[in-house]
């Protein structure tokens, strides 16, 4: 009856409340008795604190109290995933405190806060608030930061210098660049990118002076987590004393995964108050300057090899820039998440990664959707590119020649790349890659594109095609190598997920996961009617609270299709036992005797003897009459810790043409082919590719946040940072190959980063594949029509 | 120093003391508890907040309340008629062209303003008219997918005689 809901294109179950504007996120949210906080902010990216005044902000209307840092007795704010790993942990962490004491180290940093009875009210007050700054000399640039003579930050890292990690074979890959016939060598630059998620981050912090209870509604990926960090890192409040819910998410992109201050600030305040509820909701302009950026990389990458293609070894050095201070998982993102995936798809027999966290006076770097994978695929796709160029041959051939062949699999990068510290190691579980790669080259006319080329320039453009056959590793992941102790992010990371059958037959499935859009109301009600054979509007999905919810890791990192699924199928399969028992029970027969149909109960041979799972639900809610030793209720909890990661991969390439008078680059064709394993609805998966595509495109193109040399942001608004528009971008062009998982029941992947892990380096190839014929080998990202032109210019040796 | 308008919003007359500085889309936020229109950025870059004033479509953060006065407004809670979704709604929701749902009210509202005034738009017309509006989950893919559905439901409708079954 229902097995055609798993794998179908169901339109999704959230969208009525959000299509009619319905839905319920942060700011929507308004309590009786509600305050409003606003926050004083560092006009400066380095400075010492001298004192502040507030005594004329505490006297302005409305206002009901004022903060400092002095005021709160917090701990500063935890950070989780230290990546030490072979280079050992260092004791240099520096995280923001929920408002700075003595010193600022980038703009935006949190140094005062008012409560007050209207939001212009904080606003107007924030005004008057007085600081005296000593401003220090300010570094953005992360290579910079770690000469001689920069300015220093922090007194526990000398050089401004968090961490040097390594991984991978050191002497082998020195060995194999010794005896390489070819080697090329390359300085890139991942450049820093901002979220942007359309909702901003924003918190409802609440205290109940009667239970001595806290509630916080927080624009948040990860309720549970958070919750605990909050108590047990920076409150010192029990962990059972607060309750954390997230609201409906505007989209988040990793953002919303990590701690900030003004959570534990607004839970502060409300209890400083008297309970009244205080709510902060985050401007553009602070999600600028204060929720976490991504990427912002600086890599020397050299690539050993043969004149016939075959790669031999891989060497990257890279300066990963993670701000003024720690964020929550800061560390992991260019270590675990980049280091570690850095040879990509291809049997690259010697890797080696160095990895120099910096501290710079610029908000701190987090996991911006695909986290580390992106910044490993642009370095290895444009490698490839850059190594084929060298020896003359044919982009996709040069690939081909290098893939890790079908047989091959579960693969173990003989660097050791999967490996952690403790022995712990994941597998590439499985993969074919030249079937995505013939399939998307076929599209695109790839053989013909010279003629292509040829016609363009006839028309004054330069036309080039890029490829990007990535390799992602996500479905995270398994807790002993995720959680590795001193190197991985201290905690598990399995799944949970609670179904319970009520009276009525209805089914309420509970979830430690948190959507942020990914249409998990509708994904697991399909699987879970596909599991139960009960009808998806039969079945509500919850999840998002702390209280009713199983302890969960959140969602991030394409782990929900993997992790997040699987406990729900299990926590299915307890239901249909329990379920299978008591409907022997109801049948007078044996549990083994009793086939399980969709949502019958049947007794073999006897087809009228059947008990539904309504039937079965009703009668053992009640549990009038169970049998001996069984408890009642149809209730059921899973946890799931994946034995693997997963390994989606594919063949995106992206067509550009160039205005030559203009520098202008028109993306005028992407061709994406993704194996991303089975489907559980096809048309959201879809949606999730045009989205990550989209991401990553802006990256190569347009997208970049700009710190002057003082550490002013200056691309401060929406104004300023290149977010792409619905008029700069093509309708995309997909297809796929199913390699189906072997990590989980369904064969499923994940497919929340995919699209920009790839997409980046596919258009980034195709800028620099049209401006070869002028002799031009590399251009760092993003290709705005400034740099294109001036490139082109200096080519031709004209004025640029 | 509130300053009295009136405003006629989804149908319906609504008197209002506003202080001069507040905008519109916070008199809508707030003092009528319409949220569905939203707040993403601080430079009217976003589109979030797009309504329809006097039948265009304006961004809400970018107009005084006071600037409104006499004018009718409507809000993505006022587009559905007689509860049934407005084939827009209809169209976003059949060919997923929402995600995290926070920029769909602004942009359903943008793209009804386009259908007011071109039946049948390419996609690049579509592109164009909602380029004022920030969609960072969908590619914006499958929303010009939806225009274009929902463009070619109303032309059906438009050519049927009311009461036809077509």
């Amino acid at each position: 009856m229902t097995t055609e809901v798993l794998g179908a294109p169901i339109k999704r179950v959230e969208d009525p409340r959000f299509i009619q504007g319905k839905g319920r996120y942060l700011d929507d949210i308004k309590l009786p008795s509600m305050t409003h906080l606003a926050i004083l902010r560092s006009p400066y990216a380095h400075a010492n604190i001298k004192g502040v005044d507030t005594s004329a902000a505490r006297a302005m209307p409305g206002v009901v109290a004022v903060f400092t840092g002095a005021d709160i007795p917090y701990n500063p704010l935890p950070m989780a995933w230290p990546a030490g790993g072979a280079s050992k942990l260092q004791n240099n962490v520096s995280t923001p405190r929920v408002l700075a004491t003595d010193s600022v180290k980038w703009t935006g940093e949190g140094v005062a806060a008012v409560v007050a009875e209207t939001p212009e009210q904080a606003y107007d007050a924030l005004a008057a608030i007085e600081v005296d700054w000593e401003p220090l000399p300010a570094v953005v640039d992360a290579e910079a930061a770690t000469k001689p003579g920069a300015p220093q930050l922090h007194e526990n890292a000398p050089n401004n210098i968090v961490f040097e990690w390594t991984v991978g074979d050191r002497d082998g890959t020195e060995k194999a660049f010794a005896e390489a016939e070819v080697v090329v060598k390359q300085r890139l630059v991942n450049q820093r990118l901002i979220p942007n998620p359309i909702e901003t981050r924003g918190d409802i912090g609440s205290y109940n002076p009667g239970t001595d209870e806290y509630t916080i509604w927080s624009s948040s990926q990860t309720p549970h987590i958070q919750r605990l960090l909050l108590a047990a890192f920076v409150m010192g409040v029990p962990e059972h004393k607060i309750r954390f819910i997230s609201p409906d998410v505007g989209g988040a992109f990793g953002s919303k995964i990590f701690t900030y201050a003004d959570m534990a600030l607004t839970l502060f305040a409300s209890k400083a108050i008297g309970g009244r509820p205080v709510k902060w909701v985050e401007s553009r302009r602070e999600n600028y300057q204060s929720t976490i950026h991504g990427r912002d990389h600086i890599t020397y990458v050299e690539v050993a090899g043969k004149r016939d293609g075959e790669v031999t070894g891989l060497r990257v050095k890279t300066y990963a820039n993670l701000g003024g201070r720690l964020s929550t998982i800061g560390p992991g993102i260019p270590t675990t998440l980049y280091g570690r995936v850095l040879s990509g798809c291809y049997r690259i027999p010697n890797v080696f990664c160095e990895v120099v966290g910096v501290y710079t006076n610029t908000t701190f770097v987090d996991a911006y959707r695909g986290a580390g994978r992106p910044e490993a695929t642009y370095v290895v796709e444009r490698a490839m590119d850059l190594f084929a160029n060298e020896i003359g041959m044919d982009r996709a051939a040069i690939r081909r020649r290098n893939f890790i062949p079908p047989d091959a699999f579960p693969y173990d990068n003989p660097s050791g790349l999967l490996t952690a510290v403790n022995g712990a190691k994941v597998y590439i579980d499985s993969g074919n890659y030249e079937p995505a790669l013939n399939k998307a080259l076929t599209a695109v006319n790839y053989y013909g594109i010279e003629k292509a080329k040829d016609e363009a320039r006839r028309r004054g453009k330069l036309l080039g095609v890029g490829l990007s056959t990535y390799l992602e590793i996500c479905g995270v992941a398994p807790s002993k190598w995720i959680g590795a102790v001193g190197e991985g992010w201290g905690a598990a990371m399995w799944e949970s997920s609670n179904i319970k059958v009520h009276l009525t037959g209805k089914v309420v499935v509970t979830m430690g996961t948190q959507p942020q859009g990914q249409g998990h109301e509708t994904t697991y009600a399909q699987i879970v009617a596909h599991e139960l054979g009960v009808p998806m509007e039969d079945i509500v999905v919850q999840h998002s609270d702390t209280q009713g919810t199983p302890f969960g890791y959140g969602s991030y990192g394409s782990r929900t299709s993997n992790v997040g699924t699987t406990a729900a199928i299990k926590a299915a399969a307890k239901i249909k036992e329990k379920a299978r028992k008591f409907a022997a029970h109801m049948l007078e027969a044996s549990p083994d005797d009793i086939e399980i149909d969709g949502a019958n109960y049947r007794v073999k041979g006897s087809p009228d003897k059947v008990k539904t799972l309504q039937e079965v639900a009703f009668a053992l809610d009640l549990a009038f009459d169970p049998p001996e030793g069984m408890e009642p209720y149809l209730d059921e909890t899973a946890y799931h810790d994946t034995p693997n990661c997963t390994f989606p991969f594919g063949t995106h390439v992206a067509i550009v043409e160039i205005d030559e008078e203009t520098g202008e680059v028109d993306l005028v064709r992407y061709v994406a082919v993704d194996d991303v394993g089975n489907k559980i609805n096809p048309m959201i998966v879809d949606g999730q590719l045009h989205g990550g595509i989209a991401q990553g495109v802006g990256q190569a193109l347009w997208e970049e946040a700009v710190y002057d040399n003082d550490g002013q942001l200056l691309s401060g608004t929406m104004m300023d940072y290149a977010l792409p528009r619905a008029s700069w971008l093509p309708s995309f062009e997909l297809d796929q190959t199913v390699t189906p998982s072997p990590v989980n029941p369904l064969g499923v992947k994940g497919v929340g980063e995919a699209g920009t892990i790839a997409s980046t380096a596919a258009v980034a190839n195709a800028v620099i594949d049209a401006l070869a014929p002028l002799g031009i080998r590399h251009l760092d990202m993003p290709h705005t029509s400034q740099k294109v032109w001036r490139a082109i210019q200096a080519a031709k040796g004209g004025q640029a | 120093m509130a300053e009295h308008i009136s405003l006629v919003v989804n149908g319906q007359q609504r008197e209002l003391d506003v202080e001069p500085r507040r905008l519109l889309v916070q008199v809508l936020r707030e003092d009528l508890n319409l949220t569905g229109t939203h707040i993403g950025c601080d430079t009217s870059q976003c589109g979030a907040c797009t309504v329809h004033v006097d039948g265009q479509a304006v961004k809400s953060c970018a107009m005084l309340a006071v600037q409104a006065d006499g004018s009718a407004v409507r809000t993505i809670e006022g587009l559905a008629s007689d509860g049934e979704l407005h084939p827009l709604q209809a169209a976003f929701w059949e060919k997923h062209g929402l995600q995290c749902g926070f920029c769909t009210p602004g942009m359903i509202m943008a793209a009804a303003d386009l259908l007011q005034r071109s039946t049948e738009p390419s996609d690049d017309e579509i592109r164009h008219a909602i380029e004022g509006n920030f969609c960072r989950c969908t590619g914006y893919h499958n929303i010009v997918a939806a225009i274009r559905e929902a463009a070619a439901v109303m032309r059906t409708a438009a050519a049927t005689p009311a009461g036809g079954t077509a």
